[in-house]
């Protein structure tokens, strides 16, 4: 009988999965669904689930209006290049805490994090005089800048853990060998570090892509990513479900492609040194 | 040539001294063993000589040139570590390359050099594995395949049996020992095994709370200890320590006899005890006598001794046997 239970069981949790996995997706399927549909029937009561005139007069629109292209090399920047630079302190920074720690790393850790905490709202009036003084305002490398260090706590954290789990002793023996630093980094932590990295990597571009205050905040038109190409369509002058839809689904396909094909490597990533 | 020699080296890790002054010379092809119980200092007195760690204090000379500032890589020593410390994502081939790659030397002398030290070391066969495939023996192997192979001035051995079992470790134990044989190269060994010291050593180096306690071949630290301690730390069973009136009567705060320098007669001796668990080991029996005053003795006796827990038994250490140590712990001769 105890195997007729746990047969039981596991179905209810497998159903029970795909209801919440169905309940997190949902609001990006209707939007999805929201996209193919005219202005009219966006907002009809009761919503149309799927049997409506399916349309993609929204997309060609959109496209007319705003150009998507531009507002897409934007978030691909911004995301990637605030990214490149946080790695670029991240892994030394580390690299650092992981292999030659000092009395205070678990604080100064504690402290980075911290950061996090507070609402960036806080900090938007000094940064918008800040940029507005030194022409930073629309510009990518403000952006960059402030997406970089906003990140930074993030990242640092991830490749400290993963650089934890290696173990000193094979870097000393890299050292033993004859590998100066930088050929013990290359041919030896690189190699062993390369899934978290990778995995930081794609992190980090997802969250800069999807951070929508301070790319609002801090752009108008010329360095304006993808948020605000959706921010472009709620206006308080009527109601563009459809189009805001479009524009929604179009800002979110390229991330929602770039997630699916690597989401093996960020569980991976997220999980690391959780099962060994 | 491998001469290692320590003068006045210290190390301190802020305000904890871990090695206070240690002095050692180490002779050219000599195999010394550094032993102690563990936090002893015997591992970073290793690390120290290798240059994982900075010295606060002295000079590390090796083959006549101070090396105390040098980075590891140009000492031209080789180190064996607990955990093999394998690189994960290379071949056998390419972690005992490694070395060779990292100085530059020509593909052709690096394969050959490969596989002759994989033919010395039994591991020809497993040349293109990652080290996950290998077992425990096999990966210690390898780890010292990697360090033969640059032909280092000096190896060095930190605990590397430790996580092997009792019978690898015994097997492992004559390849180390047949290895430093047929290179005659200099080795430094250590481990908190005293069998393992005894053993293997040339020279034994026996420390304690970061001082060197005693420098001697095994037999003269079994035979001449310095100390209560080197006395206590090398031999086993322990060597029985007694104090109060038996050691007076021989001018002594303390005096010790190894359980192997005790005479056992069921008739008469100089102490009186009753035996408290035997221990049968076929070729020896290790008895526990509680002997009144002078507390809880280890004697042994050569194969089944007649005599069993409970039994009155009378105790006689052997004249010249008797080792005499005073207020200090030091030994008086």
């Amino acid at each position: 009988m105890a195997r007729a239970v746990s047969v039981r069981r596991r179905t209810i949790a497998t159903a029970a999965a795909w209801l919440i996995g169905f309940l997190i997706f949902f609001p990006i399927l209707w939007t999805i669904i929201t996209s193919f549909k005219t202005e009219l029937e966006a907002f009809s009561t009761p919503p149309k689930f799927l049997f409506f005139e399916w349309t993609t007069e929204n997309y060609g629109i959109v496209q007319e209006r705003s150009n998507y292209l531009r507002f897409v090399s934007n978030s691909l920047i911004l995301s990637i290049g605030s990214t490149l630079v946080a790695l670029l302190f991240a892994i030394p920074a580390a690299w650092a805490m992981a292999f030659a720690p000092a009395k205070r790393t678990k604080d100064l850790l504690m402290w980075m994090l911290s950061t996090k905490m507070m609402p960036p709202v806080g900090a938007l009036i000094p940064v918008y005089l800040i940029f507005r003084d030194m022409g930073l305002l629309d510009s990518r490398g403000g952006l960059i800048a402030v997406l970089f260090l906003m990140n930074l706590p993030i990242i640092v954290w991830m490749l400290y853990t993963y650089f934890k789990e290696i173990p000193g002793e094979i870097l000393e023996a890299a050292r033993m060998d004859g590998a100066s630093l930088w050929k013990e980094l290359v041919y030896v932590l690189a190699p062993m570090a390369v899934p978290g990295i990778a995995s930081t990597l794609l992190l980090n571009v997802i969250l800069a892509w999807n951070e929508a205050f301070w790319t609002l905040n801090l752009t108008t038109s010329a360095a304006a990513p993808l948020t605000a190409f959706i921010a472009s369509y709620s206006s308080p002058e009527g109601l563009f479900w459809a189009k805001l839809s479009a524009a929604s689904t179009m800002a979110i396909a390229p991330i929602l492609v770039l997630g699916w094909f690597a989401q093996k490597q960020l569980v991976r990533g997220l999980t690391f040194g959780a099962v060994k | 040539m491998g001469t290692i020699v320590l003068k006045d080296v210290q190390k301190r890790f802020g305000d904890v001294t871990i090695i206070p002054n240690a002095n050692l010379a180490i002779e050219n092809g000599e195999f010394v063993v550094f032993v102690g119980p563990s936090g002893c200092g015997k591992s970073t007195l290793l690390r120290l000589i290798a240059g994982l760690e900075d010295v606060s204090a002295g000079e590390i000379i090796i083959d006549g040139s101070n090396a105390a500032q040098l980075p590891p890589a140009k000492r031209g020593l080789s180190m064996v570590f607990q955990s093999y410390a394998l690189y994960p994502h290379m071949s056998v081939r390419n972690n005992i390359a490694f070395g060779l790659k990292m100085a530059g030397q020509p593909k052709a002398e690096i394969d050959a050099k490969v596989a002759k030290a994989a033919q010395v070391l039994n591991l020809a066969d497993y040349l293109d594995r990652k080290p996950r495939q290998l077992s425990g023996g096999q990966r210690q192997r390898v780890a010292i395949g990697r360090a033969i192979v640059r032909q280092p001035k000096a190896f060095l051995f930190d605990e590397p049996l430790s996580n092997l079992d009792a019978a690898l470790r015994v097997n492992m134990r004559i390849e180390i020992m047949q290895l430093h044989k047929s290179l005659g190269a200099t080795m430094i060994y250590v481990t908190h095994d005293q069998v393992e010291a005894m053993t293997m050593a040339d020279r034994i180096v026996v420390l304690n709370k970061g001082n060197i306690e005693q420098v001697g071949s095994p037999l003269e630290l079994y035979n001449r200890p310095d100390s209560l301690f080197v006395a206590g730390f090398i031999g086993s069973p322990k060597m029985n320590f007694l104090t109060g009136e038996a050691a007076t009567k021989h001018q002594a705060h303390t005096i010790g006899v190894r359980p192997e320098h005790i005479a056992l007669s069921d008739r008469a001796g100089e102490w009186e005890g009753t035996i408290a668990l035997a221990e049968h080991l076929g070729a020896d029996t290790f008895l526990h006598i509680d002997a009144g005053r002078h507390g809880r003795l280890t004697v042994r006796a050569a194969g089944e001794y007649h005599l069993g827990p409970g039994s009155k038994i009378w105790l006689t250490p052997e004249k010249g046997r008797i080792h005499r140590f005073d207020d200090k712990g030091r030994a008086i001769r």
